[in-house]
Formats: structure tokens, C-alpha cells, sequence
């Protein structure tokens, strides 16, 4: 039940933010997006459809967690990391180049000029 | 076989961080980047030899069964890895011809992106999957953005938040599987609708999130808003490898995971005419030769997603035949109009006209590919719709194959306006200058470049010569004491004296030989489209009958 909530909340406030138009709140906004999904993950273990992943250990199966979810969640941890770094740079950059990080602003009509 | 499977992905990706150290080299960058291509390229070929109805598979590590990251290659993946590092080796050679290469971080991203793609085809475990696809993007993000404008900031912020959502509904749907079954293995997944009808839903939010990839409309608003932002190379490899690997992941699943999905179907009909309609006539719509070109990418998306509502052996035969040559065809389009770009410095319809005249070479690089896009006899385009509209009809989706029929006509006269918009009718000014092309050491067909004083429109009291012999438009005069030659505006016209062009010919002929070549290509290819057929057919049944793959998946 709490892991939902916290899934529930991590998800409303992370699609909220994304809706905006910032790119710094969109980031932001993935962020949360990706530690909902980071906490979806984690709560999907169970040892009741594999064998425990420790040899030796019989019979401790309360005991254990389940390591799959945990592999898949620092995986996705460092992949959101890295594109949170990508947005934030995407941001700054459209700082520096736009004066600002709405990106629906209305477009210059230079900009349209392909090289 | 082991290393055959590893090795589309591997090795692009140790390559992509030696090209890394590289950085300031870029010869050397560039050797490399074509040595990995090539190197994909045997092993695709060597996958396609060995799969002929079978399926070869790895364990990567020899981890026990079940715990091991799985790698399999049937036909239809063999064919898709080939098939890619192909399309990536032609769009990394325009690159390189027409210096879109400048930049350290092209080749490794380049790399990436091969290497990421690859891996999607590969992969039997969706987790992985996931992984690969966010390795994919990941490269795609930084190419998009590479050059930093304004342009490529709005639209790289467009594409990184689309895809990034798309990428996340991804992750859910792995989690949401996981938590169902206790499995991400596509083997162990096989036959999932009669077991766990619920574990479907996390299954479709995979689907959904590939759908958003592969630009199925409604979901297909950030392609055309952010391909032709892109440079045109990194466009021609984008349309051979991004969206095709969202269409491969969705037959995959189809096939292994869903049972060819008989409930969907129907939805599967709607998507893909709405897909091909829309997106033809937003390509109808575009004045800009990327812009039409990026409108059909969605457009064709359309037809390769038809045989998932057919789901009939001769439907996905079809379909392949038509993926394997669309992604050749697509990547020359977008070759010819970059070479376009690349010589008059834009690719507006209304500021073109004439090349056909100053650059024949060009317009026949643009030529055959947009015949088969068109799908016109006796290109490879034809044999793929023809296959496609009558698996429709045999199948009885009577609107779905006529939609197909329809839409070609439409795509045919965007081509044709593309046609009259760049090649056909006087060369104008701009066309006539090619003020883009010394940036590129190009040679200048006539008059002045673009750096020299050019009257336009015979401005001064210089009598601008036009209309040379045998009709054809003289170039416009260059000014003051330059020699101005006037009458044959030939290919390679003399230029003004102080012209920077060691590499000239060269140049252009390596920019539009991979076009020219998959021209060739598919007109040999619809002469013997028999060949093609046979080719595509095992894949067509190892997505039909999936027992060998899944087996091969649960044993590797």
C-alpha cells in the first residue's frame, strides 16, 4: 500500500512538472518520473517464482530479497542520471542560445534556416 | 556463432570510447567508425547464412539458464542488423564527404548509436531492451543537439522529453511484467495472454512506449519537429535506425510474447492507415525537402506496422521485404536532399529550381529512390507494396490495402514536387551560385561563389549573359575582371580563380554516391525481387512460429 502511494505521488507531481514549460521543471519533472519507476521496480521482487539467488542458503527464503528488481533499479538509476545531466545541459545551453529555457516560445524566424 | 551475435554490439561500443581518445584525430575516428560498420556488417551477413529457419543464441558470461543476459539472432534480426550497419555505413560516408563529421564527439556518438541499435535487435530480455533503446537515444540526443543552435535546442528539447517519457512508460511496463510473472526473459514471457492475462498490460506499456519510437501516429508530433533540425547525415541515419528499431521491437513482441495479438488487430488496421494518411498529408503539406521526407518517415511507418493487423505469413513477408529496402530508400532520400542543402544552402522548394541542369548527378541520386518510395515498377518500392496490398486483400482488410494504394499516390506527388521544386524547371540564382558549396570545397558550377560580389539579377551596368547554347541557361555572370564563363552548365563547370577545392569531384560523388548506389539498388533489387522474397521469408516464419526462437531463448 505504501510503496503505491509513493508511486502514486512520485508519478502525479513528476507528470505535473513535465507539463510545464521550462526545461530546468521538465528535468526536474523526469526526476521524479524516474524514481516512481525506480520505486515501481523495487517493489516487484518476489521469490516466489525463482529459486533464492544465494547457493547455501536454503530455507531462508524469507529472509532474502529478491536481487533482479535491485539490479534493475541501479541500472535505471544511472540511466535517469545521465539523462538528467543530458536535460540540464540542453537547458543551460538553450540559456546561453535562447536567453531563456521555454521551449515553446515562439520560434525567430531565422532559426528555421537549415546549414 | 557466439562471436557473430556479440559482436554487432560489442564492438561498436569499445569502439565508440577508443574513438573517444581519439578525438583529435579525426582520420583516424573516421577509419574506425567504417572498420566497426564494416566489421557489423559481416557479422549480419554471417547471422542471415546460419539462420535459415533456425535461431542462434547466447548466454553472455555462461551464466546458468535463467540468470544469463540472453542475446538471439533469427532471420529477421540478422536482416536487421545488416541491414542497419549498412544504412549507418552510406549515412556515415555522406557525413564524413560533406564534413558533418567536424565535431570530437560524432564518430563515438555514432558508435553509440549503432551499437545501441543493435543491441535492441539482440536482445531476448526486455529489461535489456530497455537498456539498449536508452544507449540508442542516448546517442541520438547528443547528434541531434551536436551543433547547439537555437534550432537544434528547441527541437533536441522537444525529442529528449518525448523520448524520455516514452523511455520511462518503458521502465513501468518492465517493472509492472516483473511484479506480474517474476520474468523479463522473452523466452520465459512466450504465450503470456493464456497464462497472465493481466501481465499484458505492463507488456503494452512496452508496446506503447516502442510506438512512441517508431512515430506511430497519434504519437508521431516530435519526429517531424525534430529530424529536420538534425544535420542531414545524422537525419539519413537517424531514418534507418530509430524508428525502424521501435517497429522491430513491436513484430517481436507481437510474435514471441503477445501470440500475434488477434484482440489488437483491428487496432493495429486503424493505426496504420491513420499513420499513413496523416503523414503523408503533413508531407503534402511541407515546403522543405526534409520536412516532406521527415512527413513520410511517418507515413511509411504506417505500411511497415499494416502486417501487425493482417498477421498473416504472407503479410509479414511483405512487410520485411518492404522494411529491408524502405530503410536503404529512406536514408538515400534524405543523402540526395542533403546534398542539395549542402551545394545551395537551403532546402526550401520555393528558393530551388533547376538542378536537374547544373547537377544531374544529384537529381538522379534523388530520382530512383523517390521512384521506389513512390513504390513505381519496376523499383524494390513496388515489390514490397504489392506484397503488402495483396496480403491485405487476401486477408480481406479491404480498406487497410486500399488506404495502402491511396497513399502511394499521394506519396508519389510530394516526390513529384519535391521533383519540380529542386530539379526541374530554370535554374534560378541561388541554385546557379551554390553559395553553401565553398564551405564545402565544392566546385562551383559557374559565376562567382559565395563569398564574391554575384549581381543578382543583373544588377550594374554588367551584362548578366543568359541563355547559352543549345538552350540550356547560361550561369549568371560573376563580377568585374573574373572570366564568366557562359553556356554549358555542365557538372563541373570552371570556377573562379581563387577556389579552395583539392577534393572537388570527389566530393560530390562520394556525397551522392551512396544515394546513386542505393538507386541501383532498387531497381536491381525489383528485377529480382524474388530474391528478396526468399530472403525475407524464414523471418516471416520465425515471427510466425515462434517455438525455435523462443526454445533457442530458453537454452542458449
Amino acid at each position: 500500500m505504501i510503496p503505491a502511494l509513493i508511486v502514486g505521488i512520485l508519478a502525479a507531481g513528476g507528470t505535473y512538472l513535465i507539463l510545464q514549460r521550462g526545461l530546468v521543471r521538465v528535468a526536474l519533472g523526469f526526476v521524479l518520473l524516474g524514481h516512481a519507476a525506480t520505486t515501481l521496480l523495487l517493489t516487484a521482487g518476489g521469490l516466489s517464482t525463482r529459486q533464492i539467488p544465494f547457493i547455501g542458503a536454503e530455507g531462508a527464503t524469507a529472509e532474502m530479497a529478491d536481487p533482479l528488481p535491485q539490479a534493475f533499479a541501479l541500472t535505471a538509476i544511472v540511466i535517469s542520471f545521465a539523462i538528467t545531466a543530458f536535460l540540464l545541459t540542453l537547458a543551460f545551453r538553450g540559456r546561453d542560445v535562447l536567453g531563456h529555457d521555454d521551449v515553446e516560445a515562439e520560434a525567430a524566424p531565422d532559426e528555421e534556416e537549415p546549414r | 556463432m557466439t562471436l557473430a551475435i556479440v559482436a554487432p554490439l560489442g564492438v561498436p561500443l569499445l569502439a565508440a570510447g577508443l574513438s573517444m581518445l581519439l578525438r583529435h584525430h579525426r582520420t583516424a575516428q573516421r577509419v574506425m567508425t567504417v572498420l566497426v560498420l564494416l566489421a557489423s556488417l559481416v557479422a549480419g551477413v554471417s547471422l542471415i547464412l546460419v539462420t535459415d529457419g533456425a535461431t542462434v543464441a547466447t548466454a553472455v558470461g555462461n551464466w546458468p539458464d535463467g540468470l544469463a543476459i540472453v542475446f538471439a539472432a533469427d532471420r529477421f534480426t540478422a536482416l536487421m542488423v545488416t541491414v542497419a550497419a549498412g544504412m549507418a555505413l552510406l549515412a556515415v560516408t555522406f557525413a564524413i564527404a560533406r564534413g558533418e563529421d567536424d565535431h570530437d564527439l560524432f564518430h563515438p556518438a555514432v558508435a553509440v548509436l549503432v551499437g545501441g541499435v543493435a543491441a535492441a535487435f539482440l536482445t531476448a530480455d526486455l529489461f535489456n531492451l530497455f537498456v539498449a533503446f536508452e544507449v540508442m537515444l542516448m546517442a541520438s540526443y547528443l547528434l541531434l543537439t551536436l551543433r547547439g543552435g537555437r534550432a537544434q535546442v528547441r527541437a533536441g528539447a522537444v525529442y529528449v522529453t518525448v523520448n524520455l517519457l516514452a523511455s520511462t512508460l518503458f521502465l513501468f511496463g518492465v517493472g509492472l511484467t516483473y511484479a506480474t510473472v517474476g520474468t523479463v526473459n522473452l523466452g520465459e514471457l512466450a504465450g503470456l495472454p493464456a497464462r497472465a492475462p493481466t501481465a499484458t498490460i505492463g507488456v503494452g506499456l512496452v508496446m506503447l512506449a516502442a510506438g512512441v519510437k517508431a512515430s506511430l501516429v497519434p504519437l508521431h508530433g516530435w519526429l517531424p519537429r525534430a529530424y529536420v533540425h538534425a544535420g542531414p547525415a545524422v537525419t539519413a541515419l537517424f531514418s534507418g535506425l530509430l524508428t525502424k528499431a521501435g517497429v522491430v521491437v513491436l513484430y517481436r513482441l507481437t510474435s514471441v510474447v503477445m501470440d500475434g495479438a488477434p484482440a489488437v488487430q483491428p487496432w493495429w488496421l486503424l493505426v496504420a492507415m491513420l499513420t499513413m494518411v496523416i503523414g503523408v498529408l503533413g508531407a503534402v503539406g511541407r515546403g522543405d525537402v526534409r520536412g516532406i521526407l521527415s512527413f513520410h518517415m511517418v507515413s511509411q511507418v504506417g505500411y511497415l506496422i499494416l502486417p501487425l493487423g493482417i498477421w498473416t505469413v504472407a503479410g509479414t513477408t511483405a512487410g520485411i521485404v518492404y522494411l529491408l529496402q524502405y530503410v536503404f530508400v529512406k536514408g538515400a532520400l534524405f543523402i540526395a536532399g542533403g546534398t542539395v542543402e549542402t551545394l545551395a544552402g537551403t532546402g526550401r522548394l520555393a528558393e530551388l529550381g533547376g538542378m536537374l541542369r547544373t547537377r544531374p548527378a544529384v537529381a538522379m541520386a534523388f530520382l530512383f529512390p523517390a521512384l521506389a518510395l513512390a513504390g513505381l515498377p519496376p523499383s524494390s518500392g513496388f515489390v514490397g507494396k504489392f506484397l503488402l496490398v495483396l496480403a491485405a486483400f487476401d486477408a480481406g482488410t479491404l480498406l487497410a490495402g486500399a488506404t495502402a494504394v491511396v497513399v502511394s499516390l499521394f506519396t508519389l506527388l510530394s516526390m513529384v514536387k519535391i521533383w519540380n521544386g529542386v530539379f526541374w524547371g530554370e535554374p534560378n540564382e541561388r541554385v546557379l551560385r551554390e553559395p553553401a558549396a565553398t564551405r564545402f570545397a565544392l566546385p562551383v558550377p559557374a559565376g562567382g561563389a559565395g563569398d564574391l560580389p554575384v549581381p543578382t539579377g543583373g544588377a550594374g551596368d554588367l551584362p548578366v549573359p543568359t541563355g547559352g547554347a543549345g538552350g540550356l541557361p547560361g550561369p549568371t555572370g560573376g563580377a568585374g575582371d573574373l572570366p564568366v564563363p557562359t553556356g554549358g552548365a555542365g557538372e563541373e563547370g570552371p570556377t573562379s580563380g581563387h577556389q579552395p577545392a583539392p577534393l572537388r569531384r570527389g566530393r560530390l560523388l562520394a556525397m551522392t554516391g551512396p544515394a546513386l548506389l542505393v538507386g541501383v539498388a532498387t531497381i536491381v533489387l525489383g528485377l529480382a525481387g524474388g530474391w528478396l522474397i526468399g530472403l525475407a521469408e524464414p523471418a516471416a516464419l520465425s515471427l510466425h512460429e515462434p517455438a525455435t526462437y523462443i526454445e533457442a531463448v530458453l537454452q542458449p
